[in-house]
Parts: C-alpha cells; sequence; structure tokens
C-alpha cells in the first residue's frame, strides 16, 4: 500500500470516526448521517494529500505539521459553510480536523511501504 | 665519573629502537605507540605516497616467539576484512632482522577518550559499542576471538568510524595446539606478553584464571559487557586494586556496580552489562549478536531480553517510543471532551 492510499484509508476511517461524536452534541444529533458522510469525505481528501505530502518529503516533524495544516484547512473549508440555523461550527469543526490531520500526518511518515518486486 | 646522562642513554636507547627501514619502501615519521610485544610508528608508504602505521617488534622482544607472535597476528587481521577491523597493507622482515607489519593508520581517538572527555551523548556511546559488536561477531563468525577488547583498543575516527585494534592476543578457534595462558601480576590496563594475556579490568573470569581450552566467544561476550560497563559508568568493572587481585589468580571478584555519577542509567542497559558479564559463560548471551540486538532493543524502545521490567517501566517506556501519537490522541480526545461540555453550557 502507497503512502497517499495509506492515508487515504487512515483519513476516510478517523472521518468516519469523527463525525460520529456528533452524536454527542444533542442539538446537531438529527443531522448526524450529513455529518458522518461529510466527515469522511473531508478525511478521505485531506488523508490523500497528507500521503502525497509525506511520499515527497521524509520528516515526522514536517509531516506532523502539514497534516495539521492540511487538517485545518480542509476543515475551515468545511465549517465556513453555515449550518441549517445560519451558525458557523468553527472551533467545533476546525480544532478537531487539525489533529486528526496531524495524526495521519505522524502516521504516514511513520508508515513505510513493503518494497514492491514487480 | 659518569661519561653519559641518564637522559642521554635513555635517548640513545630510543635511537637504537628506531626501526631500520633503508632498504624499504617506508619512511618512519615518528612514533604512533608502545605494546609490550611491539612499538608502532607512523610511516610513509613512498611506492603509494600514503601514510601508513607501521606494527614493529621492540628490540627487547626481538626473540623468534614474538616475532612469529606479531606474523599470527598480522596473519590473523588479514583474514578478518571488515570495516570495523583495521586492515594490514603488508607483512615482512626489516633489514635489522626485526618482524614488522603496515597497516591502515587511523586517525582518531581511543573510545576511553571519547567517553571520558563528556562530549558523546550515552545514544551516540552505544552505537560506537554496536559498531564494535558488529566487528567482534565477524571475527566470531571468521573464528577469531579477541581477548582483550577494553576502551584503548577501540579507535572512533572523525566520521565516526569504529575500528577495533590490537589483535595480538587473539586466539584462532582452529589451532589446536596454543601456549596455556598464564597469569600475574599487572597493573589494571597493562598487557604483557608472557604474564598476563588480556587485560585484568576487562577479561572474563575463565581467561583470568588461565584457562586457555574454556576461552571462546562468551570471553569477548563478558569483555564486551565490560566494554558496555565502561560506556555506561566511565570507569573500568575493576578498579586498579581488584583487576590486580584478579590478575593474580582472585578470578570470583564481583564487577563494581554499574552506576554513573551523572544520574540514574537506564534498567535495562543496566540488566545487558550484568547479563553479558555473568560469572558462568553459559549463562551470558550466547553470541555478540545476541547482546547487540538487545543493545538495538534499547535504542529502539523495544523491550529488553535481559531486563523484567515493572509495569511502571513498561509504561514509561511505551509512553516513550509513542509519546507523538499518544500525545495527539490525548489532545483530540481532551479537545473533544471539552467542546462536549461547551456545547452543553451553550
Amino acid at each position: 500500500m502507497s503512502k497517499p492510499l495509506f492515508g487515504l484509508v487512515l483519513g476516510g476511517i478517523l472521518g468516519i470516526f469523527d463525525g460520529l461524536t456528533a452524536w454527542f452534541t444533542p442539538s446537531v444529533r438529527d443531522q448526524l448521517l450529513t455529518i458522518v458522510l461529510g466527515s469522511t469525505v473531508k478525511g478521505l481528501i485531506a488523508g490523500f494529500a497528507i500521503g502525497y505530502f509525506s511520499k515527497k518529503v521524509d520528516n515526522l516533524a514536517l509531516g506532523v505539521v502539514a497534516g495539521l495544516a492540511i487538517g485545518l484547512l480542509l476543515a475551515w473549508g468545511v465549517a465556513a459553510m453555515p449550518s441549517e440555523s445560519g451558525k458557523h461550527y468553527y472551533f467545533e469543526i476546525m480544532l478537531p480536523g487539525a489533529i486528526v490531520g496531524a495524526i495521519v500526518g505522524y502516521a504516514t511518515q511513520k508508515y513505510h511501504a513493503r518494497l514492491s518486486t514487480a | 665519573m659518569r661519561w653519559l646522562s641518564d637522559s642521554t642513554v635513555a635517548h640513545l636507547k630510543h635511537v637504537a629502537e628506531w626501526p631500520d627501514l633503508v632498504e624499504t619502501k617506508y619512511g618512519v615519521l615518528g612514533e604512533i605507540g608502545r605494546g609490550g610485544m611491539g612499538t608502532i610508528y607512523l610511516a610513509e608508504d613512498r611506492v603509494l605516497g600514503r601514510r601508513v602505521a607501521l606494527k614493529v617488534v621492540s628490540t627487547g622482544a626481538s626473540d623468534p616467539a614474538a616475532a612469529a607472535r606479531m606474523l599470527r597476528e598480522a596473519r590473523v587481521i588479514a583474514r578478518l576484512e571488515h570495516p570495523g577491523i583495521v586492515p594490514v597493507h603488508d607483512a615482512g622482515t626489516l633489514p635489522d632482522g626485526r618482524m614488522f607489519y603496515a597497516m591502515k593508520r587511523v586517525d582518531g581517538r581511543r573510545l576511553d577518550e571519547v567517553a571520558l572527555d563528556g562530549g558523546a551523548s550515552l545514544p551516540d556511546r552505544l552505537r560506537v559499542f554496536q559498531k564494535v559488536c558488529e566487528a567482534v561477531a565477524f571475527a566470531h563468525a571468521h573464528g577469531v576471538i579477541h581477548r582483550d577488547l577494553k576502551p584503548e583498543n577501540v579507535m572512533v575516527g572523525p566520521f565516526g568510524e569504529v575500528l577495533v585494534m590490537d589483535w595480538g592476543v587473539a586466539k584462532v578457534l582452529e589451532e589446536a595446539a596454543e601456549p596455556p595462558l598464564t597469569t600475574g601480576p599487572g597493573a589494571a590496563t597493562a598487557t604483557s606478553e608472557g604474564t598476563v594475556l588480556g587485560t585484568p579490568a576487562y577479561m572474563a573470569p575463565e581467561q583470568a584464571a588461565g584457562r586457555a581450552d574454556r576461552v571462546g566467544p562468551a570471553a569477548d561476550v563478558y569483555a564486551l559487557g565490560a566494554l558496555l560497563h565502561f560506556l555506561l559508568t566511565r570507569r573500568p568493572p575493576f578498579d586498579d586494586e581488584a583487576a590486580g587481585r584478579r590478575a593474580r589468580g582472585e578470578t570470583s571478584l564481583s564487577p563494581g556496580p554499574v552506576r554513573s555519577a551523572e544520574g540514574p542509567l537506564p534498567p535495562s542497559l543496566v540488566a545487558i552489562a550484568g547479563k553479558a558479564m555473568e560469572a558462568e559463560p553459559a549463562a551470558r548471551y550466547s553470541s555478540v549478536e545476541e547482546l547487540a540486538a538487545d543493545v538495538a532493543r534499547h535504542l529502539d524502545g523495544s523491550r529488553v531480553l535481559a531486563h523484567r521490567e515493572t509495569p511502571g517501566q513498561k509504561a514509561a517506556r511505551i509512553f516513550a517510543r509513542y509519546r507523538t501519537p499518544i500525545l495527539l490522541i490525548a489532545a483530540y480526545l481532551v479537545m473533544r471532551t471539552l467542546l462536549f461540555f461547551f456545547s452543553r453550557r451553550g
């Protein structure tokens, strides 16, 4: 599995998990499916981008910082869209998004794909 | 009335010792060091235009046995082609009849100097130790036991290269007949031919007891444990007094505690040194590779086989190894919890 693919899978899984945590917020519980779907798509895109960065740059600290930045950027894109009530959830979306991005950045830097014999 | 002063006599002796290289391709540039068997000179190979180290049998030991021992040493080193073992370029007899061999001139410092000046961190010292282990393991694979491993016999180059030196008392396992080892009085760091083969402060009990038949790879494992003891504590495992007693036959003495004045040492490293320096050869690591692997496990943050850790030590080791992901996940969970409580308040 290549680093971008690994980032894609991990980003997607963490995206699902991150979206599901919305269940603990009663005010948005009725929108859970939308939130999980949006969070998963965001995780997939961020994971792929972070994995691609890790493929190009072999540096743990830079990988974590890049993951943080990419996660933050994509989460900002989502948070910029207002909810049905017209409210923006910047902190609620951007903070977890950034940390999940950092986790994916760390994991993709540590992940070493097996050498292909092809 | 004295015609010559002591200093003049000493100077004349020194000049008389100087090797006669007139009909050789070498030119002496200076003296590098002196051992029980020979003197090492810095010389220039005039044909290849490079500097080499020339080991020449001392005039005081120019009997056939000394020459044979030096030739044997050169042959032992010549069969060990490894980056961690100083290579031999040439061997022969000088016009004055003395045996010599030329080897690579090693720039750098002895490991004891490197360890004592305080500049090298513990992980750096352990990485040097691993390279020493690699060279010794290679020698063992080729049937050679060093028998005199100590910090003074390891050179550390300016680019991190590590070379194991002084194979003068090495044992070749396939050689059937070998003179028995004899012990005798000697300073903790002295290696003198005919009395003590090896260095009492670092040698295994079976070697100190003069049991040549029992000296195998395990003796080098013990000496490597003693070397690790030195790298951890910056002191040899046996002080001068204890080493002298060992040289006189008290082989049951236990090494000093693995304690550093600079602070507590990692228990896993203390356990590794202790296992390598077990009195019974069978209780030590079964090979140098096993010893090196345990040191690698320590450096990697994995569990060291020689050490049974407490739950607290295990938790500390796992946290140290996976600090970044643990902190990231903890930060995520803390932040999620805070957001949860803030959303309820809002």
